[in-house]
C-alpha cells in the first residue's frame, strides 16, 4: 500500500525539529515527496506539477509553528492548497429558472451515469420536494433504458416510458414535451457511455444539448479514473461546456487523484459523489475530505460528520444532557454500539480514520470486530432496566444470569464491564475538558475511537498517522 | 507470445470504414495476424467441432476458418436491437490504435519534442519517465523502465525511431510472460469460467463477447445470470446471450447470486455443455461483505466441481489509475483470481497500468477489450500493446 503524505513528510523532517523556517532545500525535498504522493493518487502529472510550482512558492520561508514538526506544517500548506484548488466551499445544484428545468448526465462508459441518475431523481424529489422525471436516452448499451425503469420505480420517480427504436434526440424532445405538459420541475436525461474520441457520438450528444438546454450538464466520473482524467475532462468539457462533475465510487479506496485533475481541466466544481450502490448514496462534496483522503491522511473529518448524522438527534442530546449530569450508563453505551453498527460497523469507521489500515489490523489481532459489537449488544440486552442503569448491581450471580441469557460467558460480561467502566472514566474527563463530540454530541469522536472498545487487549493503538493539526475540529 | 485459441475475422481490415485512423493500422492487424500463426498450436482453444483433435493438431488455417464461421453465426442471430452494428466498423487493431494514437500522440509528442535523434541523456530520461507515468504506469514501473533505457542506452547517439524501438522493447519484455490465451481444454466438462471485477468494469458486456467466440468455435456455452443485484443486470446479459444465441440461467430477483450459480452448473452438467460462464455484480474489493458474497460463489460450484473455477476472470477497466493494483491484490487473495481482462482500450486512457501489473502480480492478461460490440474483444499481444503505446510506427 502506498504510505500516506503526512508520514512519508514527517520522515523526512524528522531531523530538522526546531528550526525557525523553510529553507528552500527542505521544500525542494518536501516537493519530491509531494510529487509522489500525488501521482500514487492519481493527480495528473500537469496538475500535479503546476500544484507543486504554487506550493513550493508558499512553503519558502514559511515560518514554522511552534507547536508543529516542520513536516506537519508542510502538510498544512499542501493541504490548505489542495482544499483551495478543490472548490473551498460546496458547489449546489441549480434548481432556479423555468420548469422543466434539464439536467443532462454524460461521461464514459460505466462511470455510474444512470446510476447517479437514479439517485439524484430521488434527492431531488425527496430533499427538494421537486417533480421530477428521468428519461433514459441510451439506445446502445442492453436493458440500459430498463435499467433506468427500475430504479424509478424502487425510487418512487417517474421515469419516460419507453419508445422502442427512438433516436436519444427524438427521446430528448418526447421528454421535454411530456415534462412540460404534465407539470414536472426537473427532467433528468442519462445518456449512453461515450468515449471523447468518438466523434459520432459526441456530435450526438452535442445535438440532444441543443435540443434541450440543460442547467446542468455533469459529467459522471469514476474516483478510479487515472491520468486519463485529463483528456476526457477536456474534451468534454470542450465539446459540451460543462456544469459540474460527479465523483462516483468514492466508497472505494481509491485516494480520487482524478478529482484534482478534472477541477483544474475543467475548472468545474465537483458538485456530487457517488458513495455507493444504493439510492441514497449520494453527496455533496466537501472538497477537505477529498484533499485528506488524496493525501492518504484519512477522512477525519467525514467520520466526525457521518458519526453525526447518524446519530439520531434526540439520542444525542439526551446523552449530553446525562453527560453533563455526569451519569452515564450501560443504556448510553448500548446505544452508542447501535449507533456504530448503523454506521457500517468497525470497519467502514476505521477505514476513514488517519492511519486507519493499522487499527485496523491491530483490531483483527484483539479480536475486535462487528461480531464483538453484536456480543456487547446481547449482553447489555440480557441485563434488567436496572441493572444497566446502574452497572454496580452486576454481582456474580447476576453475571452468570446474563452470560447465560447472552449465549457469552462470565467473563465477557466482565470485560464489557470494564470497558464501560473505562468508558465512564473518559466521559468524566471529557467533560472536565469542556469538550463535547463530534457535531452531534457523539463522545469520544473527537479525542478518539468511541469508549467501550478498549477492547481485551486494552486501548486502541494511538491515531493520527500524519498528525495533522486541527484536523478533527472542523 | 500466446495468443486466443479463437482467431479473428480478416476481412474486419477491409471493411472498415475510413477512418482518421493512420495507414498502418491495416498493417498492424496482418502482423498481429501473422502473430497468431506463430504459436498456434499451442494456444488453440476449444474447437467442439473437433473436439477429438489435440490442440498441437489445430492449423492456422482453421484458425482462419472459424472467424468465418462466426460471421455467419452473428448474421443468424443478430439482435434486433443492435443498432451499432450496421455501419461499417473499423477493425479492432485500427480501433486499438486509434485509441492509443490519440493518447499516445500524447507520449509520441512528448518524445519527439524531448529527443529528436542524438545523445540520450539525464534530460531525455528524466522526461520520459514523466510521459510514462502520464500513460498510468506508475511511479515505480515508470523508474524501472528509464532505468532499464539507461543502463542499454545512456550516452549513446540514437535516432527517434531507434529510441522509441529500445522503449517498446523493454515494456514489451515485461509484458510478455503475461500474454496467455484463455486455454481452455477438453477435461472439464463444463469449464467454468467466473467473471469479477468492480463496478461497471466490463464484466457482462465482455461476457457476451466471450461466449459468442467460443460459440463461434463450436464450444457449447451458457451463461449464468449471477448479478442479481444491479438493476437489469439479467436483462442485459440475457440480451448477450441471444445475441450469442446461447441459453442462461436466470434466478429470480434479489435471489442468491452463489445459488444461481449452483443451479447453472447443475443445468450446464446435465446439458452437456462445455464452456459455462458465470456473470457476477460488480463489487469494490474493500467491501468486506461484498467479496465474502463472491467466495460463496466460489465455495458453492465448489460443492459440485472441486476443481472449479477454472478461470477466475478479473475484468479491469483501463482507465482505472493506480488503484487497479488494489483491485488485484486483493482480489487476487480473496479469490485466488487466473487471469486479467482489460476493458475499454479503444478509448483514450492508455491502460498503462498493465505494465505495472505485469510486472508486480505476473497474473495472465488474456484479453483486451477494444468497443462495446460483440466481436471486439482482442488476444493481448504485448508487442502490438507496447508499440502502439509509444507510438512507433513500422
Ligand atoms: N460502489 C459504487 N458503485 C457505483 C456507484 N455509482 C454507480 N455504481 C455502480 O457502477 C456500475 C455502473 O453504473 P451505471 O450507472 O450502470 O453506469 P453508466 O454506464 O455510466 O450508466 C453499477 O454496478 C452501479 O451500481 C458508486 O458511487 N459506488
Ligand atoms: N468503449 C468500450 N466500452 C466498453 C468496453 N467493455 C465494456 N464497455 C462498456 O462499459 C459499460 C459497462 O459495461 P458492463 O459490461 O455493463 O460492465 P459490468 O458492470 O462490469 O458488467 C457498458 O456501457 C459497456 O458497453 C470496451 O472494451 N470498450
Ligand atoms: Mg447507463
Ligand atoms: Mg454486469
Amino acid at each position: 500500500m502506498f504510505e500516506g503524505l503526512g508520514n512519508r513528510l514527517t520522515g523526512i523532517f524528522d531531523g530538522l525539529r526546531g528550526r525557525g523556517a523553510l529553507s528552500e532545500e527542505d521544500v525542494k525535498k518536501a516537493m519530491r515527496e509531494i510529487r509522489v504522493a500525488l501521482l500514487e493518487a492519481d493527480v495528473a502529472l500537469p496538475v500535479a506539477k503546476a500544484f507543486i510550482d504554487r506550493v513550493r512558492e508558499k512553503a519558502v520561508g514559511q515560518e514554522v509553528i511552534r507547536s508543529i514538526s516542520p513536516g506537519q506544517m508542510v502538510v498544512k500548506i499542501v493541504s490548505d492548497e489542495l482544499v483551495r484548488m478543490l472548490g473551498s466551499e460546496a458547489s449546489e445544484l441549480k434548481l432556479m429558472g423555468e420548469p422543466p428545468l434539464v439536467y443532462l448526465m454524460v461521461g464514459l462508459q460505466g462511470a455510474g451515469k444512470t446510476t447517479t441518475t437514479g439517485k439524484l431523481g430521488k434527492r431531488l424529489k425527496e430533499r427538494d420536494r421537486k417533480k421530477v422525471l428521468m428519461a433514459s436516452l441510451d439506445t446502445r448499451r442492453p436493458a440500459a433504458q430498463e435499467q433506468l425503469a427500475v430504479l424509478g420505480q424502487q425510487t418512487g420517480v417517474d421515469t419516460l416510458p419507453i419508445v422502442p427504436d427512438e433516436t436519444p434526440v427524438a427521446i430528448t424532445k418526447r421528454a421535454q414535451t411530456v415534462a412540460r405538459m404534465q407539470g414536472y420541475d426537473v427532467l433528468i436525461l442519462d445518456t449512453a457511455g461515450r468515449l471523447s474520441i468518438d466523434l459520432e457520438l459526441m456530435q450526438e450528444v452535442r445535438s440532444v444539448r441543443a435540443v434541450c438546454k440543460p442547467v446542468e450538464t455533469l459529467l459522471v466520473v469514476d474516483a478510479m479514473t487515472g491520468q486519463d482524467a485529463v483528456q476526457t475532462g477536456k474534451a468534454f468539457h470542450e465539446a459540451l461546456d460543462l456544469t459540474g462533475i460527479v465523483l462516483t465510487r468514492i466508497d472505494g479506496d481509491a485516494r480520487g487523484g482524478a478529482a484534482l485533475s478534472m477541477r483544474e481541466v475543467t475548472g468545474c466544481p465537483i458538485k456530487l459523489i457517488g458513495e455507493g450502490e444504493g439510492m441514497d448514496a449520494l453527496d455533496v462534496f466537501h472538497p477537505e475530505r477529498i484533499a485528506n483522503r488524496i493525501l492518504g491522511m484519512g477522512d477525519v473529518v467525514s467520520l466526525v460528520e457521518k458519526a453525526a448524522e447518524h446519530f439520531e438527534e434526540e439520542e444525542a442530546e439526551k446523552i449530553a444532557k446525562r453527560l453533563q449530569k455526569g451519569k452515564f450508563d450501560l443504556n448510553d453505551l448500548a446505544s452508542q454500539l447501535k449507533q456504530m453498527q448503523n454506521m457500517g460497523g468497525m470497519g467502514a469507521l476505521m477505514k476513514m480514520l488517519p492511519g486507519g489500515a493499522k487499527m485496523q489490523a491491530a483490531m483483527k489481532g484483539a479480536n475486535i470486530d462487528d461480531n464483538h459489537i453484536k456480543r456487547q449488544l446481547a449482553i447489555i440486552s440480557s441485563m434488567t432496566p436496572a441493572e444497566r442503569s446502574k452497572p454496580e448491581l452486576m454481582k456474580a450471580s447476576r453475571k452468570q444470569r446474563v452470560a447465560n441469557g447472552s449465549g457469552t460467558s462470565v467473563q465477557d460480561v466482565n470485560k464489557l464491564l470494564k470497558q464501560f467502566n473505562d468508558a465512564a472514566k473518559m466521559m468524566k474527563r471529557m467533560k472536565k475538558m469542556g469538550k463535547k463530540g463530534g457535531g452531534g454530541g457523539f463522545p469520544g469522536m473527537g479525542g478518539g475511537m468511541p469508549p467501550g472498545f478498549g477492547g481485551p487487549g486494552g486501548g486502541m493503538p494511538p491515531m493520527g498517522g500524519g498528525g495533522f493539526p486541527g484536523l478533527g475540529g472542523r | 507470445m500466446r495468443l486466443f485459441g479463437w482467431g479473428r475475422k480478416k476481412q474486419d481490415a477491409q471493411s472498415a470504414e475510413p477512418s482518421p485512423a493512420k495507414a498502418s493500422a491495416s498493417e498492424l492487424e496482418s502482423r498481429v495476424q501473422d502473430g497468431a500463426g506463430q504459436d498456434a498450436g499451442k494456444d488453440a482453444g476449444k474447437d467442439a467441432g473437433q473436439t477429438e483433435a489435440s490442440p498441437a493438431e489445430q492449423t492456422e488455417a482453421r484458425k482462419d476458418e472459424r472467424p468465418q464461421s462466426s460471421g455467419d453465426q452473428q448474421e443468424a442471430t443478430a439482435a434486433p436491437a443492435k443498432k451499432t452494428g450496421d455501419k461499417p466498423r473499423a477493425s479492432w487493431a485500427q480501433r486499438l490504435r486509434q485509441g492509443l494514437a490519440k493518447s499516445s500522440s500524447r507520449l509520441g509528442a512528448g518524445l519527439t519534442g524531448l529527443f529528436s535523434g542524438g545523445r540520450i541523456d539525464d534530460d531525455a530520461l528524466e522526461e520520459l519517465e514523466d510521459q510514462l507515468i502520464m500513460g498510468d504506469l506508475g511511479v515505480e514501473p515508470a523508474a524501472k523502465i528509464v532505468a532499464e533505457l539507461r543502463r542499454q542506452r545512456f550516452g549513446q547517439e540514437a535516432s527517434d525511431q531507434e529510441f522509441r524501438q529500445a522503449l517498446a522493447s523493454i515494456i514489451a519484455d515485461m509484458l510478455e510472460p503475461v500474454a496467455y490465451a484463455l486455454d481452455i481444454k477438453n477435461q472439464h466438462r463444463p469449464h467454468i469460467l467466473l467473471v469479477t471485477g468492480v463496478n461497471g468494469a466490463g464484466k457482462t458486456t465482455t461476457i457476451g463477447k466471450l461466449a459468442s467466440q467460443f460459440q463461434a468455435q463450436g464450444a457449447k456455452v451458457m451463461l449464468a445470470a449471477a448479478d442479481t443485484y444491479r438493476a437489469a443486470a439479467v436483462g442485459q446479459l440475457q440480451i448477450w446471450a441471444e445475441r450469442a444465441s446461447v441459453p442462461i440461467v436466470t434466478g429470480a430477483e434479489r435471489a442468491d447470486p452463489a445459488a444461481v450459480a449452483y443451479q447453472a452448473v447443475e443445468r450446464a452438467r446435465a446439458e452437456g455443455v462445455d464452456v459455462l460462464i458465470v456473470d457476477t455484480a460488480g463489487r469494490l474489493h474493500n467491501k468486506a461483505d461484498l467479496m465474502a458474497e463472491l467466495q460463496k460463489i466460489v465455495r458453492v460450484i465448489k460443492k459440485l466441481d472441486d476443481s472449479a473455477p477454472h478461470d477466475t476472470l478479473l475484468v479491469l477497466d483501463a482507465t482505472t489509475g493506480q488503484n487497479a493494483i488494489n483491485q488485484v491484490k486483493t482480489f487476487k487473495e480473496l479469490i485466488d483470481v487466473s487471469g486479467l481482462i482489460v476493458t475499454k482500450l479503444d478509448g483514450t486512457a492508455r491502460g498503462g497500468v498493465v505494465v505495472g501489473l505485469a510486472d508486480r502480480f505476473g497474473l495472465p492478461i488474456h484479453a483486451i477489450g477494444v468497443g462495446e460490440a460483440m466481436e471486439d474483444l482482442s488476444p493481448f499481444d504485448p508487442q502490438a500493446f507496447a508499440k502502439a503505446l509509444v507510438d512507433l510506427e513500422e
